[in-house]
């Protein structure tokens, strides 16, 4: 961690994960965020061809996620502006998730649990491979 | 921050520290608590513990070993491409508690950003992939 005082590169990681995350609780913005995944930079005249969604719609959640930055709008020569997934952004975003989906609790559950049945073995039994250092 | 950069649990263990470390700290005690099967050499710097679970294989690297009472390791965020450079740092430590043993288990690192990865969210131009793709693209075109 950096200390105290440090000055800030930009905004902080959360803000940025929360666009994100506020982006893909809209289905339609899912929906919209997952074409340009698969299919590459779009204009919105492609992306409402393709998709169950109206030309308006589209333009209008374009248009908010470009200003999240989560899109990127490149002018073209001819076909209007095309708009491009930033896959930074998501970077930073999947990291949050990461952090809820690792389970420690089970794991210590089932150390103790195998510390209690090797104490529980009988002396008898030797076990698999000899206690000891490795290498 | 909301997130968690950092998790941190403790445990009260009624067997003592040395029985403890040997589950965390070998091959056949992490076999038996932790993923089916695991592969360990016991060193600082650069050593690898190899622990295959359900449906994971996870590489680690050893960081410290202060038997019996400190082991830590960095590993890969689950959850995250296999190519991504981000690693968290996992910190086991032992102290005996009467005839037992309090373990806490430290990962921190969730929160932190590969440099790159930092320049390239922050970043308002069109760096990277795409660009040089458009250029290469422009280069076939004029030759």
């Amino acid at each position: 961690m950096p200390p105290e005082g440090q000055p800030s590169a930009g905004p902080d990681l959360e803000a940025v994960a929360e666009q994100v995350i506020a982006a893909l609780a809209d289905p339609t913005r899912r929906v919209i965020l997952a074409a340009l995944a698969s299919g590459g930079p779009a204009t919105a005249t492609d992306l409402a061809d393709r998709l169950p969604v109206t030309r308006q719609a589209v333009a209008k959640h374009l248009a908010l996620l470009a200003a999240a930055d989560l899109v990127w709008a490149e002018r073209g020569e001819r076909r209007g502006v095309r708009y491009r997934l930033r896959s930074a952004p998501m970077q930073v975003a999947q990291q949050f998730p990461a952090a809820l989906a690792r389970d420690w609790d089970g794991p210590l559950d089932a150390l103790q649990a195998h510390l209690d049945r090797a104490a529980r073995a009988p002396a008898t039994t030797p076990p698999d491979e000899p206690r000891g250092h490795h290498g | 921050m909301a997130f968690p950069d950092r998790i941190e649990r403790t445990v009260e263990i009624a067997h003592p520290p040395a029985e403890v470390w040997a589950a965390l700290t070998t091959a056949a005690g992490l076999g038996a608590w932790f993923g089916q099967e695991a592969t360990i050499d016991l060193r600082p710097g650069g050593a690898q513990v190899r622990w295959t679970g359900e449906g994971f294989t996870a590489d680690m690297r050893v960081e410290r070993v202060e038997e019996p009472a400190v082991f830590g390791f960095t590993w890969p965020i689950s959850g995250l491409p296999a190519d991504d450079p981000r690693r968290t740092y996992v910190e086991f430590t032992l102290e005996p508690a009467g005839a037992g043993t309090r373990l806490t288990v430290v990962e921190s690192g969730f929160a932190q950003l590969h440099e790159d990865a930092h320049r390239k969210a922050y970043d308002g131009n069109t760096e990277g992939w795409a660009k040089e793709l458009a250029e290469l693209a422009g280069y076939l075109d004029a030759a």
